[in-house]
């Protein structure tokens, strides 16, 4: 037996709390189409005033970068130390740049 | 008469409030916003011609990797920037197209030449350091996306003013000829250094309209003396002679004074008659050109694939 939500798509959830700031993403929810995912996010995510916008995007849609290969997807950058600026060591009196 | 809209814009802009691709925005506001990022977007990738000039003679493999890292961040930069001017509504190709023709303007410093490998360490040191005071002033615009940009540039730019004043610490400390050689690239750098500021307020045609937008936070001027009173330490420091003789603390107003710049050249250098102006931008033109070869493969390959899923799909 299928369920209702079974049925309706994932949508993941993207909340901007202030103008000026990022869209972070809070959580997801089921919902048949955009329009829709976007009236339950406000009634779920957004009940107490918590954003000024919100982003709903199909959780298909999303490509992630998986965990697993973390290891070696970032390895390049693990022996860089010198795009770091605490690599460098200045004079006290200069070292505020 | 002000519409409902121009007010609410108003409102939004003098509570600090950031304001959003879909907001409503006047054209000029839009128009200016596009103009001063896509300039900005095209330093950071024009930018990385003068360097790229040393990478293949930096004087250790420590000092060739940093650049290589540092000329990769100014990349970087360019996308950040051209992806947040792209919210306004300009598509990055029309950006590039103004760039080539020379419609779009980018930092008349990247038209100086970079004779020796003393220039390298004095662009980090003293470009990167008055972008920096700029861009710090920025990550307060008013528009969101840039804003956004900025504050992400900041967090990574230090390490670039870092390494070059570490290199000219270098050389400033060495042989006599490697202190000369640190000389002789701040004596040649200083001033168009202080030249990125723009002209003065009162010559500056979009400084009034951009302050009461708050696009700019800080004046031209006030920027510029910024940077020149946090040098005079930096200088001192490496043991360098300042290249400014006119440079003294004012004790009343609680900055350096300095001497004028030679706004004769500012301008030429603007208007097209720099060391370089020509080559930066037939390189950037072909750099792209040939560049062409790889665009249309990744066009192929999209295309092949979605002919291969389709008929999986069949």
């Amino acid at each position: 037996m299928t369920t209702v939500t079974e049925k309706l798509e994932l949508f993941e959830v993207f909340v901007r709390s202030k103008r000026g700031l990022d869209h972070k993403h809070v959580g997801s929810l089921h919902a048949e189409d955009h329009e829709q995912a976007l009236e339950y996010a406000r009634d779920c995510y957004t009940r107490r005033s918590e954003g000024v916008s919100i982003w709903v995007v199909k959780s298909s849609d999303i490509c992630a970068s998986q965990e697993d290969d973390a290891d070696c997807f970032y390895d390049p950058s693990d022996d860089k130390p010198y795009r770091h600026a605490t690599y460098y060591v200045l004079p006290d009196p200069v070292n505020n740049m | 008469m002000t519409t409902p809209q121009e007010e609410n814009f108003m409102r939004k802009i003098s509570a600090e409030e950031k304001i959003e691709p879909k907001d409503w925005m006047p054209d000029a506001y839009r128009k200016n916003l596009i103009r001063q990022i896509s300039q900005h977007a095209h330093s950071e990738v024009i930018g990385m011609q003068p360097e790229g000039n040393w990478l293949t003679r930096a004087p250790s493999l420590r000092r060739k990797a940093i650049l290589l890292s540092k000329i990769q961040d100014e990349a970087g930069h360019g996308l950040y920037l051209y992806s947040a001017c792209e919210t306004l509504g300009i598509s990055r190709s029309e950006m590039i197209e103004q760039l080539q023709s020379g419609a779009a303007k980018y930092s008349s410093i990247f038209n100086y030449p970079t004779l020796t490998w003393a220039d390298v360490g004095a662009i980090g040191w003293l470009v990167d350091g008055a972008a920096i005071v700029n861009q710090v002033s920025l990550q307060r615009t008013s528009y969101g996306p840039y804003s956004r940009g900025m504050i992400r540039i900041c967090k990574e730019e230090s390490f670039h003013q870092r390494q070059g004043y570490e290199a000219m610490l270098a050389l400033a400390k060495g042989s006599e000829g490697q202190k000369a050689m640190a000389q002789d690239a701040l004596n040649r750098f200083y001033w168009p250094a202080l030249m990125m500021f723009g002209p003065h307020d009162s010559e500056s045609a979009h400084s009034q309209k951009s302050m009461e937008w708050k696009i700019k936070r800080e004046t031209n001027d006030d920027l510029r003396q910024k940077f020149v009173d946090q040098t005079v330490k930096q200088i001192e420091v490496l043991g360098l002679e300042h290249p400014d003789k006119n440079i003294k603390w004012n004790e009343e107003r609680g900055h350096y004074d300095s001497s004028d710049l030679n706004w004769d050249e500012f301008w030429s250098v603007i208007n097209g008659n720099g060391h370089c102006n020509r080559q930066r931008v037939e390189h950037h033109v072909a750099a792209h050109d040939e560049g062409e070869w790889v665009r249309d493969a990744i066009t192929a390959y999209n295309e092949k694939k979605r002919a291969k899923n389709a008929q999986h799909a069949a």
